[in-house]
């Protein structure tokens, strides 16, 4: 980064030559040297399209190539989740979500174990939040990483897929460790965290921050200097601040437009509020944008996961309720109390005092909430998750209308919608 | 998030704007501030929150239906409100009975609510009058019945093979 002087605006840093800088050229303005057409064509785009991201359809109306109408079709994938999380103990509720958004599933579980906490009333022990936070955030990378390889590819580069896959298997690799799951762990419990990182977690943590901000600064060389990128990119679908703000628009689509809303910073929560990190905001609203910001948020991720290990403060990893949280195995054999918490706990579960709580937590795509009303019984009456792909999705029209119908598949790139998250 | 006391105040507010029987209650549980409202003013009640009020909430975060069913009025509708310069939320909530469930939309206030009163109307059966396009979202257009509902039956539908289809009369229809 030494060759970068941060004095120079982020969005001149590249080094390639673009039509816009060269004397006399003006960045081509899509849709109006296109003559008219008068005659308009319905294409179905989707389900399956390899450039939608899941199974979501759109209905285009198509005026030559320019996208004069569009219609999200969703539901392909609704499973009913939420009507199975009203079947489920309240901890056992806890594997249907994290298949919601399937790509951010520590962050679904963070937010029903938050409700649930506040529900019960349960303080997390600061240990466990600052291990929750070491996973949200490596998390929130892989999910970056996701979106960075996916979105390439969609626009062409189809090396950098590769590469950020590479890497998310590093991350996968670290959740295997703590949690014996690379997908889907159920690391977050009610209360704490299932189990204690184990030896040798920190260590492979710790080599593979470095190593992943030399890689971020990698894929950064490679896209920007692809002249076809970033002409895909810059000064392409520009959303209004305010209609952002009516659409209930939340994340790095929000912060790409200039707003610094960051709900770890406006509402901490698990101990968020103890470190030190920024939030990358853009300028122009562009896709452009929408790619810087992602991209710092994960250098902001990196230096957050370094501080919570630095810091990570000893004591319990859950909490020392037993009315809530399993007790430690080696009780078991020695106390009768110790084995009747753990059978109830896991035939019938805990039971929650009637009340309904929303909670909302930053995920990667913006502001994921739970909403659960419980009845007194063991099994939540309802659960809810305001998933951000859902809201964001609405955004699509706006972008999309009266621009080319490449424009489009950059846009549902930059959107970065999760179908399981839309459809739950 | 408003202290039980900024919950009476803004519920004293609205009863002032819109008529003593507009709110008809308020909870606050958890931390969490929620105005029950009637349904008829649900849609005046948050645009008086958003634009009036003292301390106006000026986005809506989410909107999500909810079936208290053994109690009754059963069915609500949850907004959330939110005001970013404050870091403040604030819950609005309103029921009906299964029979009348109609709330008056409130995409024109909030277009980010297009899709989430389409989902509760799916799923819950609450018509949004002055919704632009209140069809299903997640189920299949033809599907009949709202899923969420507690009396809803949980468990699978059956699905087609040949060799069930005889016991499944009028499939094709």
């Amino acid at each position: 980064m030494t060759d970068r002087p941060l004095d120079v605006p982020y969005r001149e840093r590249e080094q390639s030559v673009s039509l816009e800088r060269m004397p006399g050229r003006q960045a081509p303005v899509y849709g109006t040297e296109i003559e008219p057409e008068t005659e308009l064509f319905t294409i179905n785009m989707g389900p399956h399209h390899p450039a939608t991201h899941g199974v979501l359809r759109l209905l285009l109306t198509l005026e030559g190539e320019i996208v004069r109408s569009l219609t999200p079709i969703i539901g392909y994938v609704h499973t009913g989740i939420e009507k199975s999380c009203e079947d489920q103990a309240y901890w056992k509720v806890i594997p249907f979500v994290e298949r919601m958004d399937y790509l951010a599933y520590y962050f679904n579980a963070q937010a029903f174990c938050m409700a649930v906490e506040r529900l019960v009333d349960e303080e997390v022990p600061p240990r466990a939040q600052y291990l929750r936070v070491i996973h949200l955030e490596l998390n929130r990378i892989a999910s970056h990483l996701f979106w960075l390889g996916t979105s390439a590819l969609d626009l062409g580069a189809i090396s950098l897929l590769w590469y950020a896959l590479r890497d998310r298997e590093k991350i996968l690799d670290i959740f295997e460790m703590s949690s014996g799951q690379r997908l889907h762990p159920r690391y977050f419990q009610v209360g704490g965290v299932v189990e204690d990182i184990p030896p040798g977690f920190e260590q492979k943590v710790r080599a593979f921050l470095p190593d992943m901000a030399s890689r971020i600064d990698q894929y950064e060389a490679i896209l920007d200097r692809n002249e076809i990128l970033l002409q895909r990119l810059k000064h392409v679908g520009q959303v209004p601040l305010e209609t952002l703000l009516g659409l209930g628009v939340t994340g790095p689509l929000l912060r790409a437009a200039g707003h610094p809303w960051d709900l770890r910073k406006a509402m901490p929560y698990s101990s968020y509020d103890h470190f030190d990190f920024k939030i990358p905001i853009g300028t122009q609203g562009d896709h452009y944008d929408r790619y810087r910001v992602r991209m710092a948020e994960m250098r902001e991720s990196l230096k957050i996961v370094e501080q919570a290990l630095d810091g990570l403060p000893e004591g319990p990893y859950i909490t020392d309720n037993r009315k809530i949280a399993l007790p430690p195995r080696h009780e078991l054999a020695t106390s009768m109390e110790a084995l009747i918490h753990h059978f109830k706990l896991v035939t019938e579960g805990f039971r929650v005092p009637p009340g309904e709580v929303y909670v909302a937590i930053e995920s990667p795509r913006g502001e994921l909430g739970c909403f659960i009303v419980a009845d007194g019984s063991a099994k939540p009456a309802r659960v809810h998750m305001r998933d951000p792909s859902f809201v964001n999705l609405q955004m699509l029209r706006h972008m999309a209308e009266g621009r080319l119908i490449a424009d489009l598949v950059a846009g549902v790139a930059m959107l970065d919608p999760i179908l399981g998250g839309i459809d739950r | 998030m408003p202290d039980a006391t900024g919950l009476e105040l803004i519920a004293a507010e609205v009863r002032e704007r819109l008529g003593g029987e507009a709110v008809v209650g308020t909870m606050y549980h958890r931390g969490q501030a929620t105005l029950d409202v009637a349904p008829a003013a649900v849609r005046d009640a948050i645009a008086f929150l958003k634009d009036h009020a003292d301390e106006p909430y000026e986005l809506l975060m989410s909107v999500h239906g909810c079936d208290y069913f053994p109690e009754e009025p059963r069915l609500a509708v949850h907004y959330q409100l939110l005001a970013m310069q404050r870091t403040d939320r604030l819950g609005v909530r309103t029921r009906m009975g299964a029979d009348d469930a109609r709330v008056p939309s409130v995409v024109d206030l909030f277009p980010g609510a297009d899709f989430q009163e389409r989902e509760v109307f799916d799923m819950f059966g609450v018509v949004f009058d002055g919704h632009p396009d209140l069809r299903r979202i997640l189920m299949p257009e033809d599907y009949e019945g709202y899923p969420q509902r507690r009396d809803f039956p949980m468990g699978g539908e059956p699905v087609l093979f040949t060799f069930n289809e005889h016991e499944m009369p009028r499939w094709y229809d």
